[in-house]
């Protein structure tokens, strides 16, 4: 029985030592060389869609951001959007005002009523933005991440903001897949050079430890950095980050379900979770360091 | 001598037992290297290299419901040969189950994984279903012998259960549940025939926010609960039968028993057609079943203490030798406790998550509730393969000390990987996602610790048992002497001799 005890003690002493260390620090900044602000069009056609590749069809061409919306980007979004009553800050929140949505009183539906929402929470920990003399910013080293911490209203507030919208899942899984068919954004296979997902010892991983951290946008491009050698993971349509690093919200609003669907799994899921088809949902209020998103427009003439 | 040990190892049932459990632990052990932590340590895709699967990334719950069925099928095997062994019916019936069930289970195995991870050969695809045709067909065998109005194949014993016209109580449970076990698998089996042609796989915990859900869909659910629902009541039953349970309780718990079970069938298969009222009849069958398991826990405790205060001579204990009489023979105390524990991560978890659902969990993204879903059932599937061998050490003859290490190390460290699970499970309600990281950390480790301890006494207990093997006049060649030597055969070939006389050891033979 003393033994047992102390076996028992050692895998307390073990498991209560074995935390990684908090991301206290800021992270090497990290120039990727992709510009957030590039969109790139895909063209209407057929594509397969789901696991089991069915055929689909988007009937028109549309744009989509080459990489999820980032810190900087969305800072300066809160900046402008601010000033032009697009949003307000109430508290400790950015809010925004949302028309709501049918109620079809379906087991477990909730209502999302016409009113205020909120869209970043500004105490989370978690947020990489700061508001220095008025102003948001991006934490340094964080600026060409991708913005966390955003609900699903903010999201599609942001896309709006700038004459877009967020992608439907049809969109944004043919954005992801192309047309062949393809599990993962740049082909059959994924490996640890391919993406951030949980457990990948990326970059980011070996600073902070364990669950790791985002990367910053388009990091899987095929470069090197500090040594860390990465794959070009581009989707067909040359999009970045459609697999790992951060779910991203998609835009539909299905019938009898107050959920909001994401796509494209994050840092803090296991590989088998980036695959295209793989879908995620919460309420539009939720928030999380793995939670983004990226926006689509109309195709430009 | 080699015929010999084939016969032990086909034939009786703690060879049979055996080869199963060495089959299941084979599986194990090579296929829980694909999933975390041995994804992340590497090994996974070293042990994809070393054995050429192919794993497709489209067909991955494919595969999984393959694995889930492989397993599945040699566990409802170790149950129904410990049913054939401890229930009577004639050689010739028990004989039969246990050779079909065998070979279908064996075949089922082999060419399921073959076709789940060495690319698809329809040939192995057909074995598969082939297997599985001949395990239920097994069932369908046992079911027979298990028929409860035969007057010459009940147990007679004093206090054993009965109804007013004299049937046997427990093997009216027994017949109840295997006769529900074998709708249940067709309740998978043709609407998964029927809807699956096109193979397009899905696993349950993927569906649960699906407002809309097929047909096909909320039958695969009922399935997967009900079954291994069952798989929980027969072993509680065979539980019984070990510790010899009898007496006002066993009446009372039979009862309940053969109505739960049949109330949570019908609930699980009126998922299709009344989902709305299904879950309220699961609920109200799960509270006789529960019941049952209550009574059996019960008895068992007040016998152990009461067995162990005499083997010291005390007439009433305190407190602490109440305590120290209940933990003397860790074996039959762990079979219950996990019963007991279960609770805990399972039954209690289970109604929390269903009355605070819309308040808490399903605020939680969908990947937050699957991971209690999926956490949930495996927590259930482990806890009844740790009573699963508790029973089969005992059969095995563990003694002395060993056999207090080993019930002492798979009560403590698999209750300890259960709990860092279902931590780890409900973790959103202590812990916001951006400062889990400690958290996650800390009950992986002791979770991995856990089942590491656990599979290494499971594998040093195969070792001890396959190396006896190797010894011409070893344990197996006494225990098939046993239970050929069995007379008559209508009996049990595996007897129930209270426990006080020598822990853990359990003849063989009436």
């Amino acid at each position: 029985m003393k033994r047992i005890n102390t076996i028992f003690l050692l895998v307390l002493i073990l498991a209560s030592g074995c935390s990684a260390p908090a991301n206290t620090g800021a992270p090497p900044p990290i120039d990727t060389g992709i510009d957030p602000e590039t969109w790139v069009t895909i063209p209407a056609g057929e594509f397969l869609m789901g696991q089991h590749n069915h055929e689909n069809l988007v009937d028109y061409d549309y744009e989509v951001m080459v990489t999820t919306v980032t810190n900087s980007q969305y800072a300066h979004y809160l900046n402008q959007a601010l000033s032009e009553d697009w949003v307000r800050i109430v508290g400790d929140q950015v809010v925004g005002y949302y028309p709501g949505d049918e109620f079809h009183a379906q087991e477990h539906e909730e209502r999302i009523e016409a009113g205020d929402w909120l869209h970043v929470p500004l105490e989370e920990p978690g947020l990489r933005l700061v508001q220095l003399t008025g102003n948001f910013e991006a934490l340094p080293g964080y600026e060409n991440h991708p913005m966390v911490h955003v609900t699903w209203f903010g999201a599609k507030s942001y896309c709006e903001f700038y004459g877009g919208r967020l992608p439907t899942e049809e969109e944004w899984e043919k954005a992801a897949r192309g047309t062949d068919g393809r599990p993962f954004p740049w082909g059959n296979e994924i490996t640890e050079e391919n993406a951030n997902y949980y457990s990948s010892h990326d970059l980011f991983e070996k600073i902070v430890g364990g669950l790791g951290d985002t990367t910053p946008v388009g990091f899987y491009n095929g470069k090197t950095y500090n040594g860390y050698q990465t794959i070009d993971s581009a989707s067909p349509y040359g999009l970045y980050d459609m697999a790992g690093n951060v779910w991203q919200w998609t835009g539909d609003v299905y019938e009898g379900a107050h959920y909001r669907y994401m796509r494209g799994g994050s840092k803090a899921d296991y590989a088998y979770n980036l695959r295209v088809w793989t879908r995620n949902n919460a309420t539009p209020e939720y928030h999380s360091p793995n939670v983004g998103f990226r926006c689509v427009r109309e195709a430009q003439e | 001598m080699l015929s010999k040990r084939f016969n032990y190892l086909f034939q009786s049932t703690k060879g049979l037992v055996l080869v199963a459990i060495a089959m299941i632990s084979i599986v194990t052990a090579i296929w829980g290297m694909l999933s975390g932590p041995m994804v992340e340590w590497g090994i996974k895709d070293f042990v994809v290299d070393l054995t050429g699967m192919d794993l497709v990334p489209a067909e991955r719950e494919g595969r999984i419901v393959m694995l889930y069925h492989v397993i599945a099928m040699a566990v409802v095997a170790i149950n129904v040969y410990l049913i054939t062994g401890i229930q009577p019916m004639h050689t010739h019936q028990r004989t039969s189950i246990n050779a079909t069930i065998t070979a279908g289970y064996l075949i089922a195995m082999v060419s399921g994984l073959g076709f789940a991870y060495f690319g698809h050969n329809f040939i192995l695809h057909g074995l598969f279903l082939f297997g599985q045709a001949l395990v239920f067909f097994s069932g369908i065998l046992l079911a027979a012998a298990l028929w409860p109005w035969k007057e010459e194949l009940r147990i007679e014993k004093a206090d054993h259960a009965r109804s007013k016209s004299g049937i046997d109580l427990e093997r009216l449970a027994f017949f109840t549940m295997a006769v529900a076990t074998l709708g249940s698998a067709l309740f998978g089996a043709v609407t998964g025939s029927y809807w699956g042609n096109g193979h397009e796989t899905f696993l349950a915990e993927d569906l649960v926010r699906e407002p809309h859900k097929t047909a096909l869909q909320l039958s695969i659910i009922g399935h997967l609960h009900i079954m291994l629902t069952l798989i929980g009541v027969s072993i509680t039953l065979i539980i019984g039968r070990w510790v010899d349970f009898k007496g006002p309780l066993h009446k009372i718990a039979m009862y309940f028993m053969i109505i739960g079970t049949i109330v949570i069938t019908l609930g699980a298969w009126a998922v299709v057609p009344f989902e709305a009222i299904a879950h309220w009849i699961i609920y109200g069958g799960s509270v006789f079943v529960l019941m049952a398991g209550l009574f059996l826990v019960i008895f068992t405790w007040r016998k152990l203490i009461r067995e162990g205060l005499d083997t010291k001579g005390i007439r009433r204990g305190n407190l602490w030798q109440c305590l120290q009489a209940l933990g003397r023979d860790p074996l039959p105390f762990g079979a219950t406790w996990q019963m007991v524990f279960m609770n805990f991560n399972v039954s209690f978890v289970g109604i929390f998550v269903a009355v605070k659902l819309d308040e808490i969990f399903r605020v939680w993204p969908a990947r937050d509730e699957r991971v209690i879903l999926t956490g949930h059932w495996h927590v259930l599937s482990g806890i009844i393969a740790t009573i699963i061998l508790f029973y089969y050490a005992d059969l095995a003859g563990l003694k002395g000390k060993a056999r207090k290490w080993f019930g002492w190390v798979l009560i403590i460290f698999s209750d300890l990987a259960f709990a860092s699970a279902t931590i780890f499970e409900m973790k959103r309600l202590f812990v916001t996602e951006s400062a889990q990281q400690a958290l996650v950390n800390g009950v992986m480790l002791t979770m991995d610790i856990g089942l590491a301890i656990v599979l290494v006494a499971l594998a040093l207990l195969m070792i001890w048992r396959l190396a006896d093997l190797f010894q011409g006049k070893g344990r197996w060649s006494e225990e098939l002497t046993e239970e050929m030597n069995a007379t008559p055969p209508s009996t049990p070939v595996v007897t129930t001799p209270p426990l006080k006389s020598n822990p853990g050891v359990k003849e063989a033979g009436s």
